[in-house]
């Protein structure tokens, strides 16, 4: 058994006084994200597990069996704080900290001996630096986690497809269109047309920022498959800016319908599908008010 | 061997495909196709392929060739139908089967054919509808 750990076992409540003093004087510390009660239970329960590993004797290697609670218990410190949106400095800066504080007290311990102080402090050092570049993956891994998920919903949420009439589909899409979601977009609106029997589909492209020869190609994908199905589809919202760069660009859209709002579009498919709107007359308005 | 039945109704063929097209079945399929519009004098052939989930090149090939074959023989192919994988898949592929006309279902493929049909017994063009856009 080494000094540090004997140190750990024995002093642990003067270092854990300190490492809580280090934490509570950082600039950073974040009492509006976790209470100081929690916070010390979380340190004493990493510090106990600390303590319980390096009592093994095995200061090195912090993927063996003996440091599995300590790992453990860093991860899911780590990972909640990423969630709570701590700062990549103050997760750091958690497991840091302790460095400082178990120096402090080995310094106080081993004033006496200097060669053996600084066997300690390097072994610890490392020891606790291998720790920190854990916290510091599993934080990414957090954030990385967080990340995908609101990618997930933003594509979830923003391909809508909307029934405007009987056998009328429309379908705004806001955002850029990559591979992967305009087979989302082409997915969602081919079961659409299927369940709802549509025989015309309105793709409104208004919130597609800038069009340029993949996101054509992509739209031309997505209209020939919707023409395969047995329904036609219209692209509306085709701004100025877009139809220079589609030009510009060389691309064939001549076989496949344009408007330039969805308003026409929508007129459009209501003479495809030979429907008629038509705007009442006054009297009649005031006879329906009453 | 296995054959797939069509149908006759009226002036039009009926052909439901209910099993996955392995390559021979299709190919006896467009021969048999083509036979039976040789001797009814049929003016449409609707295909409904709402039953088939797996489809390959070879597949999307033999639908254009049906198509291309019954127009020269002056019958229009009507593909009706189709999943929306299917469709995606066929895309994917690069067979966007030009020159075939597709409907949602068989009746809305019906009536598709009976339009085409129409048209041209009216000697007008049997292109696709393309309503003027400067009445808006």
């Amino acid at each position: 058994m080494t000094t540090t750990a004997q140190l750990l076992q024995q002093k642990k409540k003067s270092i854990l006084e300190n490492w809580m003093k280090n934490q509570l004087s950082d600039q950073g510390l974040r009492d509006d994200l976790i209470s100081n009660n929690d916070l010390t239970q979380q340190s004493e329960e990493l510090l106990t597990g600390l303590g319980h590993a390096m009592a093994s004797g095995n200061v090195d290697n912090i993927y063996a069996v003996e440091y599995e609670p300590v790992t453990e218990i860093l991860a899911d410190i780590s990972v909640t704080r990423a969630r709570q949106g701590f700062s990549p400095r103050e997760t750091g800066l958690y497991v840091l900290s302790l460095k400082q504080a178990i120096a402090d007290t080995l310094e106080q311990e081993l004033s006496d001996q200097p060669v053996q102080l600084y066997k300690e402090v390097m072994t610890m050092n490392r020891l606790l630096d291998s720790l920190s570049v854990i916290t510091f993956e599993t934080y990414i891994k957090g954030r990385e986690e967080v990340i995908v998920r609101q990618t997930d919903e933003i594509s979830e949420i923003s391909t809508p497809v909307i029934r405007v009439w009987e056998g009328i589909l429309a379908l705004p899409i806001i955002g850029t269109l990559d591979s992967a979601r305009t087979q989302v977009v082409m997915e969602n609106l081919l079961q659409e047309i299927v369940n709802t029997g549509s025989n015309i589909a309105i793709l409104d492209i208004s919130g597609v920022p800038a069009v340029d020869s993949l996101v054509a190609q992509h739209l031309i994908k997505t209209v020939s498959a919707t023409r395969l199905m047995g329904a036609e589809c219209i692209i509306s919202g085709v701004r100025a800016e877009i139809a220079q760069t589609i030009v510009h660009l060389g691309i064939d859209l001549s076989n496949i319908k344009t408007k330039a709002t969805l308003a026409s579009a929508l007129q459009l498919a209501f003479s495809m599908n030979r429907i008629e709107v038509k705007s009442q007359s006054r009297s009649a308005n005031f006879g329906l008010k009453r | 061997m296995e054959r797939i039945p069509i149908l006759k109704m009226g002036p039009f063929l009926l052909v439901t495909i209910q099993v996955d097209l392995y390559d021979r079945l299709a190919l006896s399929l467009e021969n048999d196709l083509i036979n039976m519009v040789s001797r009814t004098g049929a003016r449409g052939v609707l295909i409904d392929i709402s039953a088939v989930s797996i489809v390959d090149s070879f597949m999307g090939r033999i639908l254009g060739n049906i198509a291309s074959m019954s127009r020269i023989m002056d019958a229009e192919t009507v593909v009706v139908g189709m999943q929306p994988a299917v469709a995606i898949t066929l895309v994917e592929l690069g067979l966007t089967l030009q020159g075939v006309y597709t409907a949602l279902d068989v009746e809305k493929g019906m009536v598709l054919l009976q339009d085409k049909i129409g048209f041209d017994q009216l000697q007008e063009q049997d292109e696709e509808e393309e309503p003027d856009d400067r009445t808006e």
